[in-house]
């Protein structure tokens, strides 16, 4: 275990280099009414701060370090050119209220990624504004507000979601003041068109849009897809394409040809932006020519020879300060550059490729939700496993990580029993997947044979399951001096309990 | 594809263990005629050419390191120590996901469980989250929050607050029908009915105020006071707990982050303990593993979008936590001392500054009121033609025009990075210009 | 086959009614409890709030679900119980010794339409 922080600090150390006041102490005069008393951040020297977070660091499961089969997250390899391209000090020093003269380099980037996203997703229009998945959600649905409105169709407020859907659509709706259907998804997992005819003839001229996930989270591309589309144009109504399965398709299948009016991307999943424990992301939105005048201040079009920034003529506004999480953009951009369009097309059949390999394989042993070819992730159900041994598919995925895995995204989508969503990317070798199965196969062997030792599970890691209960149900949000719960070291003492735990005898199995 | 690890046999192969000669058989629910689609790109380039490529493109921008600079407005050229950029460049903190599973994540939830107590230290403040995507929408969420909490639907803004946190707080209350009253002074403004005051400080034009006794007189309105903060301000300035603020958000750029042409950059959020479960973003917190160890897990998660879905009180989940853990290296590696130090150098820079130009003929401090390290100067000509003059002669880049808010007005800052000698060339610079008249 | 307590009323979303007289006393059935899981979290509203029959009347919150409470019932809130606020875990001790709200009652009749516990026990098992 590593302590935290601030039980490590000692009084008077220094962690940082600055240069000495050079003019009057004008802050010296800074009245009391408007001063600070006291500041009691940790003291620290750079290696008690270096070591601190690479210790940390270690604690964690990373791409770089293995097989990460997270469904709907994407976890392909970051290429570390995008680092390099990122850090070059022409963009990550870059002020963003420069003027245009000064910026024309970014303001490229941002035109010409752009250009290749809207090529892409087969649309007209883009915007980079959005800082994530869900914030792309926020901003394309208020396209279609705002599209609404403009045709005097203000009644139009009601949003129809798969109920496979991720949880960031429907609370999109309700962060848009727009109201939720949640249609029941059909016994093969695709929309049940019967269930959709029937929500758009009983609210005529009250459905704003269609929220659907392409390929879905169930990862089965939707058959009836541009029968959907005509349905809802037919009845006034866009289509939404919630982009975050966009790995399935890139440079082989366009949104826009299937009739989606808008859609949002994930860069942090399909364009190899890192994820970085949770952010930051970015998430841009394209979508057909009807929709782009209200799309985000601002845009970059290209005037001559020159990059400029403008305001859409209805925009819906600003959806957040600056100009995007451009830092993500020239990763993207640099990937797409170096992939093209054949790369791409690539990367899309061998995430398909790979997804279907694991489903093959696998289908003996935990078999998948169902029986057909899957797009670029699968779903499987350990609802039989749970019938015949007691072992959870939470169990076997804790089980998965003393294999050395990261586990699959579990319980999502919620309408599968005791699923298991594993995205095995693009990225992965034959020998890594062959591994995994491997091991999926040992954990179920364990689950009829041992399944005490699965439920238990894990045993390798540095800390056994985690008591969530009582995370929630006392809730301690901060570290503070000479709290019981912390029974280690108080702050400022200077003592190491690293140093300490690691005399402790190794009590683990 | 670069990245792949598949040879033409091992794809064949692989075909076969799945039971398909060819791989256009698994796209069977794709309609016809929509795959293989058409796409124009530029052609491919290899590492080389495509980094060559990249230097060229980002050498057609200027940046605030190789040139002086005296531009603020809501984004901040503060130092960046080396450190910070290794440790987030380490791939276990940088290509993990969020963590879910906190058997394999347990240095990004002790990262974020550091950071927020790192913020609540700072801010004066009871609880923080993990972070949003920047300040302003920070600010968004705050007001929005503010109306869960009390039920009311008009937000009174100060207009000194970042334009572009009004804009983005005008987009997000579009749809819960909620008004936006923006004011030069919110407190001399019909409280009742208010769901939540919102001031920044320093504001925009980098003014700042004694503000106790505020907080009294809004919650007698029964309305939230929210507190827009600079953090590096608050090496030196009163937090806002110390002034009774309900809910306190910031831009955390300015903690550990370059400027980075605007993002990404992490929204820091912090409000009472009374007002957690109303709280958007995710929440680590302490508890123990099953041999008694002390751990930390996402907790409080059933506000959260993926347990409340239409119920929840924001949509945000992916956040900017490698940024979070930027600022949380930033905060140990500078302590009590280095934030402290910083501040006063910007402080004492900007004054400096402040005086030198407030002495050239033609220039004149706009305001009166005390300031941080921004403040609005009046110019004797368009700041537009100032900044391209500067930038054409001398390679400056110089502040940020709001002769839309003042009359040639030229907001300039200073930080630690503005070195006196960088600060006495643009003074005799315009200086100069003033004497050609 | 279940077997919940017979001096009860239930109800389809899974809450409990006991009477006595115009007072209802209301919590949520042990079945309800199962599938939320360990409870970490309640909020009701406060006495004196007039619900009616159908309205939120407050919440609980395991680890990973929320769940609205629903009042089977009309009428003005009286009481609320402060035990299980300060520990939701009382719920998964026992569900039915831990009562969430009294009500006086707007309209007995509305008792009517809640199921007893032969019925509810039939209803639990298809669930």
């Amino acid at each position: 275990m590593e302590a935290l922080i601030f039980e490590l600090s000692c009084p008077g150390r220094i962690g940082h280099s600055l240069p000495e006041i050079d003019t009057d102490d004008y802050a010296a005069a800074i009245p009391a009414e408007l001063r600070r008393e006291s500041l009691d951040l940790p003291e620290l020297s750079e290696l008690d701060v270096m070591r601190h977070f690479v210790r940390l660091s270690q604690l964690n499961y990373s791409i770089d370090s293995g097989f990460y089969p997270l469904g709907s997250c994407t976890m392909k390899y970051n290429p570390k050119i995008n680092e390099d391209a990122a850090s070059l000090p022409g963009f990550y020093h870059l002020h963003p209220m420069q003027p245009e003269y000064e910026i024309q380099g970014a303001l490229q980037i941002q035109y010409e990624l752009q250009e290749m996203l809207m090529a892409l997703a087969g649309m007209d229009a883009c915007t980079l504004q959005p800082a994530a998945g869900a914030h792309g959600e926020f901003t394309g649905m208020a396209l279609v507000r705002a599209y609404h409105r403009s045709r005097g169709d203000a009644d139009r407020n009601l949003v129809l979601i798969p109920d496979s859907a991720h949880g960031t659509n429907p609370a999109t709706c309700t962060s848009l003041g727009m109201t939720v259907m949640s249609l029941k998804t059909g016994a093969d997992g695709n929309v049940d068109m019967t269930v959709l005819e029937r929500a758009l003839a009983e609210n005529q001229g009250k459905v704003a849009g269609m929220m659907i996930t392409v390929p879905s989270t169930l990862g089965q591309f939707e058959p009836n897809i541009v029968k959907i589309a005509d349905l809802l144009h037919a009845a006034g109504a866009l289509l939404y394409c919630d982009g975050a399965n966009m790995n399935a398709m890139v440079g082989e299948i366009r949104p826009g040809d299937l009739g989606v009016d808008v859609l949002h991307i994930n860069l942090h999943k399909t364009f190899t932006t890192p994820h970085g424990g949770g952010g930051p992301g970015s998430g841009p939105v394209a979508c057909k020519a009807h929709l782009a005048p209200f799309l985000p201040t601002p845009v970059v079009a290209k005037e001559g020879d020159r990059y400029v920034m403008q305001t859409p003529e209805h925009t819906i506004g600003k959806v957040r300060a600056f100009w995007g999480n451009f830092g993500m953009h020239i990763r993207a951009y640099t990937y797409i550059r170096q992939q093209g369009a054949s790369g791409l097309k690539q990367v899309s059949r061998d995430a398909v490729l790979n997804a279907n390999y694991i489903r093959t394989q696998l289908q003996d042993t935990i078999p998948p939700a169902h029986d057909r070819p899957c797009m670029h992730e699968v779903v499987l159900t350990g609802k039989r496993l749970k019938q015949e041994t007691g072992v959870k598919t939470l169990d076997v995925v804790k089980r998965l990580m003393d294999y050395g895995y990261h586990a699959p995204t579990i319980y999502f989508p919620l309408i599968v029993e005791e699923c298991m969503l594993i995205e095995p990317t693009e990225t992965e070798s034959r020998e890594t997947m062959d591994g995994f199965i491997a091991a999926m196969k040992a954990i179920v062997a364990e689950a009829h044979s041992d399944p005490e030792l699965v439920k238990s599970a894990p045993h390798n890691t540095q800390l056994g399951r985690l008591d969530e209960v009582t995370a929630a149900r006392d809730p301690k949000l901060r570290w503070l001096p000479s709290d019981p719960r912390d029974e280690e070291s108080a702050w400022g003492s200077g003592r190491n309990p690293n140093l300490v735990s690691k005399l402790e005898p190794l009590t683990r199995d | 594809m670069v990245y792949s690890a598949h040879t033409s046999v091992v794809r064949e192969e692989m075909l076969r263990a799945i039971g398909v000669q060819d791989i256009e058989e698994l796209y069977v629910d794709v309609p016809a005629g929509k795959i293989n689609a058409p796409i124009n790109l530029p052609a491919p380039l290899s590492e080389p050419e495509l980094i060559a490529e990249i230097r060229r493109i980002s050498a057609q921008s200027a940046d605030v390191l190789t040139h002086p600079a005296f531009l603020g407005a809501g984004a901040y050229n503060h130092f960046v120590p080396a450190a910070i950029r290794f440790i987030q460049q380490r791939g276990e903190f940088q290509t993990a996901y969020t963590p879910y599973q906190p058997e394999l994540s347990q240095g990004t939830l002790q990262a974020i469980y550091e950071l927020q107590t790192l913020v609540c230290e700072l801010t004066g403040m009871e609880v923080t989250n993990a972070g949003m995507y920047d300040g302003s929408t920070s600010v968004a969420e705050a007001a929005l929050m503010a109306t869960v909490i009390n039920r009311r639907k008009r937000i009174v803004v100060s207009d000194a607050l970042h334009p572009h946190s009004i804009d983005v707080l005008r987009t997000y209350a579009d749809g819960h029908k909620i008004e936006v009253i923006a004011t030069p002074d919110p407190l001399a403004t019909d409280l009742s009915d208010v769901a939540a005051v919102i001031v920044q400080q320093p504001d925009f034009f980098g003014r700042i105020a004694d503000l106790r006794g505020a907080a009294e007189k809004i919650h007698a309105a029964g309305a939230l006071f929210i507190l827009v903060y600079y953090p590096i301000a608050l090496g030196l300035l009163k937090s806002p707990g110390e002034y009774d603020a309900d809910i306190a958000v910031g831009e955390g750029q300015p903690l550990g982050s370059g400027v980075n042409f605007g993002g990404p950059y992490n929204g820091l959020m912090s409000c009472k303990n009374q007002y957690v479960r109303s709280m958007p973003g995710r929440i680590v917190g302490q508890t123990k593993d099953t041999k008694g160890q002390r751990g930390y897990v996402l907790t409080l998660q059933t506000r959260e979008q993926h347990i409340r879905r239409e119920k929840a009180t924001s949509n945000i989940c992916t956040n900017s936590a490698l940024i979070a853990l930027g600022s949380t290296v930033y905060m140990c590696l500078m302590g009590k001392a280095g934030l402290k130090r910083v501040a006063e150098l910007s402080y004492n820079r900007a004054h400096y500054l402040a005086e030198q130009v407030a002495k050239i003929p033609g220039y004149k401090l706009h305001f009166d009121a005390p300031f941080f390290n921004e403040f609005v100067v009046e110019a004797p000509i368009a700041p537009a033609d100032l900044n391209k003059r500067l930038w054409d002669e001398a390679g400056i880049i110089g502040g940020y025009d709001v002769s839309d808010r003042v009359p040639n007005g030229w907001l300039l800052c200073a930080t630690e990075m503005t070195t006196r000698a960088q600060i006495e060339q643009l003074v005799s610079l315009l200086q100069r210009y003033a004497e050609e008249k | 086959m279940p077997n919940n307590p017979t001096d009860l009323k239930y109800s389809e979303s899974h809450e409990w009614v006991k009477v006595n007289g115009t007072e209802a006393t209301m919590g949520v059935t042990a079945y309800a409890v199962e599938h939320l899981g360990d409870m970490v979290y309640a909020e009701f509203p406060d006495a004196g709030t007039v619900l009616s029959a159908g309205d939120i009347a407050g919440t609980l919150e395991s680890v990973k679900a929320a769940a609205d409470l629903f009042t089977p019932v009309g009428g003005t809130v009286t009481a609320r119980n402060a035990a299980v606020i300060d520990d939701p875990a009382l719920l998964n001790k026992d569900a039915y010794g831990s009562w969430l709200l009294k009500l006086t009652l707007s309209d007995p009749s509305q008792l009517d339409k809640l199921m007893d516990a032969t019925t509810y026990d039939a209803y639990e098992a298809s669930q």
